[in-house]
This record gives C-alpha cells, structure tokens and sequence, in this order.
C-alpha cells in the first residue's frame, strides 16, 4: 500500500522556486532516499511533508488521506515521526525525558491527574518509562538515560532523536541526514538500526549525504537538483544516471566520470 | 539519600525549613516574616511552571494576585461568601480570565509576550484603582481575616494571629510545592519542558504547544491568585498596589534568582528577596534599584539561578 504520495509539491521563497513539482511515493516498508547536491531542496522538501512549511503547490497524501498544510502535531497523530537535519533535541531534559516525551500522543492528555498524581497517572509514567527504557536500549542508549541530553556526544544525539521518533510510533519516519557528522561505526549502528525499524513494516523517507549508506540500505532513490526531480528509481540504476553525476559532479566532471565508469 | 526522587528531596527539605524556622525566630515579628516568605514562595512556584517548565515570561502576573486578592476583600461583603469560598471563586476567575486572555497573548514570544503581559497587568491595576466605588480605589480596603484563629479558638486552642497564619501559609506552599513537582515528572509537565527546548521537535512529537503553553499560563495564575487572597487576608487589607508593576517584577526576580526551574531554587529566591528588605532598611529605599541590580548579575553570573547553579558547582567539584 502507498503511505506516502507527494504530487507537484512546490514552494517559493521570495520569488525563487526552491522545490518545484515533485512528485514520488513511498511504500510501508520501505525505504526511500532523497539525494541530491546542497541547495536541492532537500531539507524543504522534508519540511513541507512534515506540516513545518506550508506548500505553495501541489499535495501531500498520508495513507491515503490527503494532508497537505496540517501542523506537525496533525501529522503525528496520523503516524508522521522524523528527526531534524540540525538536531532538535530537548537538551536540558534527561536523555530518558526526551524519549519519554515521544510518548505524548500514546499518554493524552490527563492535565489534572497529572498535578494531583493520581495513581492513573503514576501508572501511566511507569508504563511510558519501561517503553521508553526499551527503545533507549534499542538504539544503544540505554546506559545513559539518566544523563541530560546537553551532555551525550554528536551521535549519540542523532540516536536518541531517532528514539524519539520511533515513540511516536510511526508509520512513515522522515529522518534527515541520520548518519551526518558520525564516524564509520556510528553510521553502520544507523544503518541497522533503520534497517531494522523498516523491516517492521515502518516507511522511512531519508535524507542522506553517505553515498555508501544510501545505496545500501535504499529500495528506491529520489534525485533533487535546485528544487526539482531529475530521476528516480533503483540505487544501482540511479548511480549510473548521466543526469544525476551531472548534478554531483557538473557537465564536465559528468562527461570525465561517464569516461571512468565505462 | 541515593534512593529518595528528586521530589522527594525537595519536598522533605521544604517541610524541615517550615517546621525548625520558627526555632530561630528572635521575636514573633519574624512569624509574619516567615508568612510572607511563603505566599510569594507560592506565587514564585507558580511561576516556575509557566517561566521554569514551559519557557514562557510573564510580567503581569500581579493582576492576578490582584484579582485573588479583591475577590476576598469583595465576595465576603457583597455576596456574603466564606473568605475561603471568596479565595477560590477569585482563584477560578483569574483562571478563566487567563484562559481568556492567555489564548491571543500566547502566541507571542519573548519580548513581545513580555510586553503583551505588562500590559495586561497595568490594565487590571488601572481598573483596581480607577473603579473606587467598588474598590475604594488607591486608598484601598478593607478584607475579612480568613477566621482560622477563631476555629482554633472554638476547638479549644489558643494561638496567636502571627503563628496560624505562618502554619497555614507553610501548609498552603507545601501543598502548591508539591502539585507544582508533582506536574514536573508527569506526562503534561515533559510537555511543558519540551516545548521549552524546542517548539518544532515538541510539535513533531505531537504536543499541542499553544494548549500546552495556555495552561501553564491558567496553573501559573491561579496560583498567584491564591497568593494574593492569602497576602490581603493575612494584611487585612488591600490596595492596588498588589497588581501593580512593581509586584510582578518582583515575582519574576524572585523565581530567576532562585532558579526557574527548580521549584525548591525558585522558593529560596522568595526567601531571600521577602527578608533582605527586613533585613536592610536601605533596600526598601531603593528597591528598584536592587532588584534591577540582583536581575542583572544573576543574568550574567548565575544563568540557570542561584540553587541549580550551586548544585552544578557543587556536583562538579564532587565528581
């Protein structure tokens, strides 16, 4: 089943197309990159999806449902989870907190029981911090959950947004650049662990600069250069695209690698 | 003390400073002392869940320590309500009232929100002292005591004015103290201090920020508005003055001084501003002046507040 479907997807700033008619779709399961050159439209593109800018045109389809312009809170109530490109992390909560703050859909709202501590709401607590222990535990974190978040290292961040977002128990996860600023270990725990959540039937929609990590773990490719779609299609396919190591590499550096690659 | 909560910890250390402060008091003036530490510790915790958890400002919260406080010295004559019946009928109005105007301001941030809240403060000191036929005006009024004395007194005990209002006030902090913490581990308080770090990643996770913010705004009200209910009950009397500018100001140095967030460091920084005029006549001179002075160096030297700053000191040089 389609999960996601983005049709002619577009927005301008200040008169400057910055994505423009973007069309592709994602299936449950599946895993989906979105590679192209900085300044393609990539980040914008995640964020018209995630209800953070509003598209100018076309639309956004979430199993089905059509939802283009609802705020992220919409979204995530409707099984959109993703992480940010320049770390969103609550950095004065505990590592433990930020995680069981995922939990806020599946917990409600329960403001008074909440203030008087009701049992329900202790309950409710235990419960929340046992899930959370788990998916701690789950992208190797759990060892930390009593540090605050300020205090963990560049990747282990990246991981715990990741846990984040996977307590909002997502159907689609948007993650935007997951490996970025990781060491080759690092990067391969992120590579399994999404792997992983994927194999649970999760769509996920990347945003990558590890060539290596895309082309491993990708089902399918979506290739952006200023704001629009040049090719999509197979990792194997999408690598030897003339159009694609022309956006990399320009006309020339394209013409010199098409030599090289025979 | 590895096993005890956090809350825990706070909570003990508050029932201790209620209970042995009294041992130290030279005369029963510092019972009144000891009260007034902890109505604007109430106020100030208040504050700590809409400035502390939540990240917003507030620079008019005295209006609603105005409102609770007239509706006590207003109810009881006009209604004929119960002093404690007036206090939670003014508690439910600065609520709704917040509620109200809560729900535009709200979606302003730092200084416009600061600015927006100034004037609603100004607004509700202007109609307090502008309306005098209700109000009695600047002059004041007169407000019914909260009549604890005379139950004791039927039940057979005979305490003085000065140390019912003392235990009561301590009861009352503790009470706020520990709903205040209670809000603070719970699913609703990791709301409030998502949003805080980052509105967009709170967003993403699903919480309604303007909800979320709105009801801090509605807690933090109410309990400013039990503060000045308690504060007019305790002085008898009431003028404008408690909604005024200067008030809220007051409040807010109180909380960042002690620690925003933290609500044991937010009720030390009511201790420490409610007794330092007692204790330095010159400070009443020029309140604004320290106060200004006291925001300015804590804003450069002691960011997070005077208790978590020394915690992480402490912490450090353990560890």
């Amino acid at each position: 089943m389609k999960l996601l479907e983005i049709e002619g997807l577009g927005i301008d700033f200040g008169g400057v197309k910055a994505v423009d008619a973007v069309s592709f779709a994602v299936t449950e399961g599946e895993i989906v990159s979105v590679i192209g050159p900085n300044g393609a439209g990539k980040t914008t593109l995640f964020n018209m999806i995630s209800g953070v800018y509003l598209p100018a045109r076309g639309s956004v389809r979430l199993a089905g449902e059509t939802v283009t312009g609802l705020p992220p809170q919409a979204l995530a109530a409707r099984g959109l989870s993703r992480t940010f490109q320049n770390l969103q992390v609550f950095q004065q909560m505990s590592v433990l907190d930020n995680v069981m703050a995922g939990f806020h859909l599946s917990e409600g709202r329960h403001i008074l029981s909440d203030i008087l501590a009701l049992p329900s709401s202790l309950r409710r607590n235990r419960e929340t911090e046992d899930a959370a222990r788990k998916l701690l535990a789950r992208v190797g974190l759990e060892r930390g959950a009593e540090l605050i978040a300020s205090q963990l290292s560049y990747g282990a961040l990246k991981r715990l947004e990741i846990a984040r977002a996977l307590a909002c128990k997502p159907r689609l996860l948007l993650l935007d650049e997951p490996a970025a600023g990781c060491n080759a270990v690092e990067t391969e725990e992120i590579d399994h662990l999404i792997a992983a959540v994927a194999k649970e039937g999760v769509a996920i929609l990347l945003v990558e600069h590890d060539m290596k990590l895309v082309m491993k773990i990708s089902d399918h490719i979506v290739v952006l250069d200023h704001g629009v779609k040049i090719t999509e299609g197979k990792p194997e396919v999408v690598a030897r695209d003339p159009k694609v190591i022309e956006a990399y590499l320009g006309a020339h550096g394209g013409k010199e690698a098409a030599n090289a690659l025979g | 003390m590895k096993n005890l909560s956090p809350k825990t910890i706070t909570l003990l250390a508050l029932v201790a400073l209620v209970l042995v402060a009294p041992l130290f008091f030279p005369s029963s003036f510092y019972y009144r002392v000891g009260t007034l530490m902890f109505i604007n510790g109430l106020a100030v915790t208040g504050l700590v869940i809409l400035i502390g958890y939540a990240g917003q400002i507030s620079l008019g919260h005295a209006g609603f320590c105005g409102i609770g406080a007239y509706a006590c010295a207003l109810a009881p004559v006009h209604l004929g309500l119960p002093p404690v019946v007036a206090m939670l009928l003014g508690a439910l109005i600065s609520g709704v009232l917040a509620y109200l105007v809560g729900r535009p301001i709200l979606r302003l941030k730092g200084h416009y929100l600061a600015v927006a809240t100034l004037g609603f403060g100004i607004l509700i000191f202007m109609v307090l002292s502008n309306e005098s036929w209700l109000t009695g005006g600047p002059d004041g009024m007169q407000v019914e005591d909260l009549g604890l004395r005379d139950l004791l007194k039927s039940l057979g005990l005979s305490v003085p004015a000065a140390q019912v209002w003392y235990w009561f006030s301590g009861l009352v902090l503790l009470l706020g103290a520990l709903l205040a913490l209670n809000l603070h581990t719970s699913s609703t308080g990791r709301a409030l201090r998502a949003l805080h770090d980052s509105e967009i990643a709170a967003r993403t996770v699903g919480v309604d920020v303007a909800y979320f913010k709105l009801m801090a705004f509605v807690i933090s009200a109410v309990y400013a508005s039990v503060s000045g209910s308690l504060l007019a009950m305790m002085n008898k009397f009431v003028t404008p003055d408690i909604a005024g500018f200067l008030h809220s100001v007051q409040m807010v140095t109180m909380t960042v001084l002690g620690g925003a967030g933290s609500v044991f460091g937010a009720i030390t920084g009511a201790s420490i501003l409610t007794a330092l005029p007692q204790a330095l006549t010159v400070f009443h001179d020029y309140e604004h002046i320290v106060l200004g002075l006291i925001m300015m160096l804590v804003m450069i030297f002691l960011r997070e507040g005077l208790v978590p700053s020394l915690i992480k000191r402490f912490s450090r040089r353990q560890g």
